[in-house]
């Protein structure tokens, strides 16, 4: 953001109010006011993203034996640049403002443009009040604020009503029931309110009767469904190793467990622990085991054509990535090749923390293509789950196995006895070992199918010797340099082992210390992006010097104190910000005020936003009475066009060619949706699903042609019309506008307003027109259904294509 | 500065400003719908305005197709010298083998003005050599399809940065209202067996980082051309209209109440959807062409699906203009019995892609038209598997690999780069893949460096952060 701010205001015209508005929200300068200069708010960014490159914590690239990353200490900006105190004195402001170009820094030929004035006035003002340096804010422990008092209400209001009356703002009204009871459904359990719950809470005069709402919500078995869609975004999730085949790779037992931890409000410092280490707790449980499955969600090649160490290094880098991403918050990644530019992540850090993930007992390449892990999609180490009745009938027919191979060991036993007549005998013991053997494959092939239908759990499991661990040069598998220890990065809090090597159990201890700046940071973060579209640090996959600064720091702080000091009791958090007014604030604005501040970061409304793919699509089969709520469960596959997986996969893939399921299956909730890596689900994608290659802390969220067409034309969509409009005019006898009140009540939870109820009224009968002069069309269009009784065909398509319409309105796919 | 390097200072910038502000989504999502002016957003003046990438996908063999060594005939089944190999890595799959030359059985002759080495597997080439560029030291880092593969469209072998038409379409915008910016294309014949076809990944054509909306739209071989296109069964364009009447109208209205501008782009792209039922039709038409220019192309453009009719498809597209064009052809993967399969695959791409050139330089379009030809790697000069003088296979070999480019500003007739005796390393003027991509970005007016995207704390770039280079020596 700050390379805007090198340049002079545009030339297209803008009113300068908004401009400065603008300007402060984005830079989160302190100029605006006049008030001192904060070297985290103001100053880092710039020099961050200016001179670090060159003079930062990359010892290696470090130019001219400076950093600028800090004042004290060798090669510190005070030795040789600053002068606190005293810009005249200092090289610094010499070099930033020089007229030669060989003086001039950053040099003009680095690719870092220029500082502007407004930069430079920034660096000048910070070197008068003393080129004080702080601790980047996000490596600081949190510590609780002082609760704003010059207002009422509850602490996030505080907190949000101060930051607006500093920019002149005021909040907005609160929203209307029926858009609260929406808004709060989907945004807790992605999907929206019945006709029922809509009366429900209509009715409900009591003062509790929103926190009676905002607990039912979190009580719903459908909450953890949606809280885990965000999370297997961050985990890279899906149903296909990624690589190469893409082959299957079954990992819905961990699905299943993020989904009941969610529902079981686990704590989240414990849910960490489950995932970094649970296969380490003394005597684990099944969901500890499970959880630790985490580890097995990278991407990973099959056997045959990689390197197995190249394979092996690929997966330690990916595992050591994505604890970077999705419990700190940080780029560790960018410290494989050569030390942080931005963040005092080295090399050898990097490195230490891999000496964590280098220890699985598995092969760093999937196996071959033979036996039942293959088409099970798994691969060692693992814990099979039957149910009993499995579990006994698994018993059975292993000991059905072991019987065969002692039948057949006792044949071949017999064959090496002498005997009176060798030839007869030896005839007859060679039948029997054919029969024997015969015996064993068939007990064996049982066995195998019946472990194909019985889940399993990839689980991570420790060799008993730690394998010793390497800085690669250059990120290099082959390179080897110095050999390194199980270590954390050294600018966060020592690591504390409870005895000899520290293990992951430690490591996960340490993520979630009282003391660790990023772990419960990052996570409240995104909860309230969840909550509001944007989190407090917009760049929630990154609180490091390159990511963005808070809108509130103060408030994150807060919530973060109490996030901990609470338990880390998730569901907790989630209330306190839908109790909050800020939360219950109206989306409606002016468009002045949406263009001034369109992410919403200042919460002078409520927030505004795209849905993501599966709450639209569980929105439509939720609303259109299709859906399959059973929660839980493997993959399934709802129709998708013909021939996507084909055209991208290779013949031996598997599998290769998209099998649809059917039944009421194909109407689970999206959480479910098998997702292949290679080629996910259009419906998904379309709408900025990510492909789970890489850790996804948030979506894009875009506005194509191609998302119209999918809900225009998108057959299991229309299909959903088609069945709400039936079940309508069915059941509802009354009024075609009555009609039209329930279904358009049923997709949007509002009543029409009048003037809407007339252009639908006027679509329906203008549709129900044109349809009775084609029959055809409406055979097509009812695929052979035949109406209810007493309503003409014709109608029916009318009100098929009416439902459509209000499935395509914006405010279908937009939560506000 | 002179005022339009200003005014392209200013695009960048604003773009930029927006992006980050988070003011982009409805802003340049809204700005996106109008045709761009887009010479507004170069950083020079560009060469082209659309790029063709044939892609090659497996990995062709350059000793059998374009890096003539006539010295291997006299080494046939000698080890591969260590001086050469250097004990360079190798794939799992010949790790630990024998690495004896195999020749290449195919011929050569000289083609065109200035006598360009070309094989007898590409008649059709030969026939256009005065129109190509051949690049024999193209070099990479991958040794496997998937990261190479990757590297090549997306510029990283870590799966997820963006892909090259998507950095197009981000850069410099649309230059139509009908049509996507980037359109990907992907052949569904391969006459040299299947047994050699690798998987494709929607990341290589991916947005990556970027807003989802520069990602390619991929043309299917079957059913709707562009997913979703069709109205269902029972729906008819009268109906839709009149449907998107009122969902316009409602639309229209819940913006005056409610008052964000997104609503807006909603509507927008309603519309621009329903154009696109009748542009993308109209595109992937192909009865109104001639017949000379249907020969042109071969026999097989008359299949769905057939790197012909893909070629045709892209001519078409550059036509309507859409910025980038990505045809992908699988089946180069030749570890065993390559000159029973390469004379096959050779057949689907030879006339295609000479005809394109033709096709294009006869309407003029040829010099607005950069085409690129190559696969994610080459193959190596010892044999995998059976080594005879006419049956052998070829591995993996990232250490140099032929390509060819050809109209937007490129030299015809001309080869850029030396491999050594053994087409193993290259000995003179080393092409990165990062160079061609500095070089295809700017063609079209922009420099590498100067066109990213902030994220996970980098500026991204499609070059990355290694230096690239512009190849300026091949550039007309």
């Amino acid at each position: 953001m700050n390379r805007i701010s090198r340049s002079s205001p545009p030339k297209t015209p803008m009113k300068s109010l908004p401009y400065v508005v603008l300007l402060s929200m984005c830079l989160g300068t302190a100029l605006a006011h006049g008030e001192d200069v904060k070297f985290n708010r103001d100053v880092r960014p710039i020099l961050s993203n200016r001179c670090f490159h060159c003079h930062g914590p990359d010892e290696e690239h470090r130019e001219a034996g400076l950093r600028l990353d800090r004042g004290e200490g060798p090669e510190g900006a005070y030795e040789s640049v600053i002068e606190p105190g005293s810009p005249e004195d200092s090289e610094l402001w010499a070099r930033i403002t020089s007229d030669d170009p060989d003086m001039l820094m950053p040099p003009p030929d680095s690719q870092k443009p220029p500082l502007d004035d407004a930069e430079r006035a920034i660096l000048r003002q910070w070197i008068e009040q003393g080129a004080d340096y702080e601790g980047f804010w996000a490596f600081v422990p949190p510590a609780a604020p002082d609760i704003p008092t010059e207002f009422e209400g509850t602490p996030i209001d505080r907190f949000v009503w101060r930051r607006l009356s500093e920019e002149g703002l005021e909040p907005s009204e609160r929203a209307d029931k029926r858009t609260l009871l929406r808004r709060l459904s989907l945004d807790l359990t992605g999907l929206p309110p019945t006709l029922e719950e809509i009366q429900e809470f209509l009715q409900d005069d009591s003062p509790r009767a929103y926190e009676n709402l905002v607990d039912r919500l979190l009580a719903s078995p459908h909450f953890g469904e949606h809280m885990a869609k965000y999370w297997l975004d961050l985990v890279r999730f899906a149903d296909t190793n990624g690589i190469h085949h893409d082959h299957y790779r079954d990992l819905s037992p961990y699905r299943d467990w993020v989904i009941r931890a969610f529902n079981d409000n686990l704590p989240y410092d414990e849910f960490t622990r489950y995932q970094i280490a649970g296969d380490l707790y003394p005597e684990a449980d099944q969901d500890q085991l499970v959880a630790s499955g985490f580890h097995r969600l990278h991407l990973i090649i099959d056997v045959g054509t990689a390197l197995p160490q190249e394979s092996f290094t690929r997966n330690v880098i990916d595992r050591v990535t994505s604890v970077g991403t999705a419990f700190m918050g940080l780029t560790v990644q960018c410290a494989v090749c050569h030390d942080h530019k931005y963040d005092p992540i080295t090399m050898r850090d990097f490195y230490s923390l891999s000496a964590f993930f280098n220890n699985i007992d598995a092969e760093p390449e999937t196996g071959g293509r033979r036996g039942p892990d293959f088409r099970r999609g798994l691969q060692p180490p693992y814990i099979n789950l039957p149910d009993e009745q499995q579990a006994a009938q698994l018993a059975e027919l292993k000991a059905r196995v072991h019987a065969a191979e002692a039948e057949l060991a006792s044949a071949k036993a017999a064959l090496e006895e002498p005997e009176e007549d060798p030839d007869a005998q030896q005839a007859e013991a060679e039948k029997q070992i054919k029969q024997a053997e015969q015996n064993l494959a068939d007990a064996e092939q049982a066995r195998d199918n019946l472990l194909v239908t019985i889940p399993a759990a990839m689980v991570m499991k420790e060799r008993p010797e730690p394998r010793p661990a390497y800085m690669l040069i250059r990120g290099a598998y082959d390179k080897p340099g110095e050999q390194v220890q199980r270590d954390t990065p050294a600018f966060l809090p020592p690591l504390q082992a409870a005895e000899g090597e520290p293990t992951r159990m430690d490591l996960a201890d340490w993520l979630v210390g009282r003391e660790h700046p990023l772990t419960a940071r990052v996570a409240v973060n995104r909860f309230w992006q969840q909550m509001f579209g944007v989190g407090i640090v917009r760049t929630s996959e990154d609180f490091g010097a390159q990511g963005a600064w808070p809108s509130h720091p103060d408030l994150l702080d807060y919530l973060t104190v109490a996030f901990i000091e609470g338990g880390w009791d998730v569901k907790a958090l989630l209330k306190e910000i839908a109790m909050s007014e800020t939360y219950r604030q109206t989306s409606v604005a002016s468009p002045e005020a949406y263009q001034h501040d369109s992410a919403n970061r200042l919460l002078a409304r409520g927030s505004r936003f795209r849905l993501d793919s599966e709450v639209i699509r569980d929105s439509v089969l939720g609303t259109s009475g299709l859906l399959n709520p059973e929660i839980l469960g493997k993959s399934v596959k709802p129709p998708q066009p013909e021939g996507l997986w084909k055209a991208v996969s290779m013949p031996s893939s598997f599998p290769r060619v998209f099998v649809p399921d059917e039944g009421d299956k194909i109407y689970r909730r999206s959480v479910y949706t098998f997702w292949k890596r290679g080629m996910p689900p259009p419906q998904m994608t379309i709408f900025d699903a990510p492909t789970r290659e890489e850790c996804i802390a948030r979506r894009e969220r875009t506005n194509t042609p191609l998302q119209a067409l999918l809900m225009l034309n998108e057959r299991e969509y229309l299909k959903a019309a088609r069945h709400l409009a039936r079940h309508v005019l069915s059941t509802c006898e009354a009024s075609p506008g009555e009609q039209i009140d329930v279904i358009h009540e049923t997709i949007t939870s509002h009543l029409p307003a009048p003037d809407e109820k007339q252009a639908l009224m006027k679509l329906a009968t203008d549709l129900e027109a044109l349809y009775a002069e084609s029959p055809a069309l409406v055979e097509e269009l009812l695929g052979g259904e035949t109406p209810p009784s007493d309503v003409p065909p014709a109608r029916w398509a009318a009100f098929t294509l009416l439902t459509s319409s209000l499935y395509n309105l914006d405010i279908i796919k937009t939560r506000q | 500065m002179n005022d339009s390097m200003q005014a392209a200072r200013w695009a960048m910038a604003r773009r930029q400003f927006l992006q980050t502000c988070g003011m982009g989504l409805g802003t340049t999502a809204l700005g996106a719908l109008l045709p761009q002016n887009s010479s507004a957003a170069l950083h020079h003046p560009a060469r082209a305005k659309h790029v063709i990438f044939l892609f090659m996908a497996g990995a062709p063999s350059q000793i059998d197709l374009f890096d003539y060594k006539p010295e291997l005939e006299t080494r046939f089944r000698e080890p591969l010298p260590l001086s050469v190999s250097m004990g360079q890595r190798v794939t799992a799959m010949t790790q630990g083998k024998d690495q004896l030359v195999a020749p290449s059985m195919f011929g050569f002759r000289q083609q065109g003005e200035n006598g360009i080495w070309m094989s007898e597997l590409l008649p059709y080439l030969s026939g256009v050599a005065d129109e190509l560029c051949i690049v024999k030291s193209l070099y990479t880092n991958a040794i496997n399809h998937d990261p190479g593969k990757t590297f090549l469209c997306t510029g990283s072998e870590i799966p997820g940065r963006a892909s090259m038409g998507a950095w197009l379409s981000y850069g410099l915008g649309s230059m139509n209202r009908d049509l996507p910016d980037f359109v990907v294309l992907n052949s569904a014949y391969w006459t040299g067996g299947t047994r050699n076809v690798q998987a494709l990944y929607s990341r290589l054509w991916g947005s990556g980082p970027l807003p989802s909306k520069h990602q390619g739209v991929k043309l299917q071989t079957s059913g709707d051309p562009v997913l979703f296109l069709s109205n269902p069964p029972g729906i008819d364009r009268q109906i839709r209209r009149r449907m998107l009447d009122t969902v316009r109208q409602v639309n229209q209205q819940h913006f005056s109440e409610i008052g964000d501008p997104e609503i807006e782009t909603t509507i927008s792209q309603q519309e621009m959807a329903f154009r696109m039922q009748a542009s993308v039709p109209e595109l992937t038409d192909v009865s109104g062409e001639p017949q000379h220019v249907l020969d042109l192309y071969g026999p097989e453009v008359t299949k769905t699906g057939s790197f012909a009719r893909n070629c045709l498809l892209a001519r078409r597209m550059v036509e309507r203009g859409v910025r980038f064009i990505q045809v992908f052809h699988r089946g180069w993967d030749h570890h065993t019995i390559l000159p029973k399969q390469l004379p096959g695959q050779c057949f689907d791409v030879d006339q295609p892609s000479a005809a394109l050139i033709q096709d294009l330089k006869r309407r003029g379009l040829l010099e607005d038209t950069l085409i690129v030809f190559a696969g994610e790697f080459g193959r190596t000069v010892y044999c995998q598997g059976t080594l005879k003088r006419d049956d052998y296979g070829r591995d993996h070999h990232p250490r140099c690999f032929s390509g060819w480019l050809a109209g937007g500003g490129v030299q015809g007739g001309i080869t850029y780069g030396e491999t050594d005796d053994f087409s193993y390393n290259v000995a003179h003027n080393p092409v990165a893949v990062r160079d061609l991509h500095a070089t295809m970005l700017h063609q079209l007016g922009i420099d590498h460096e100067r066109l990213s995207f902030p994220f996970q704390g980098l500026d991204q770039r499609l070059t990355g952060v290694e230096p690239a280079r512009v190849v300026q020596e091949i550039l007309s």
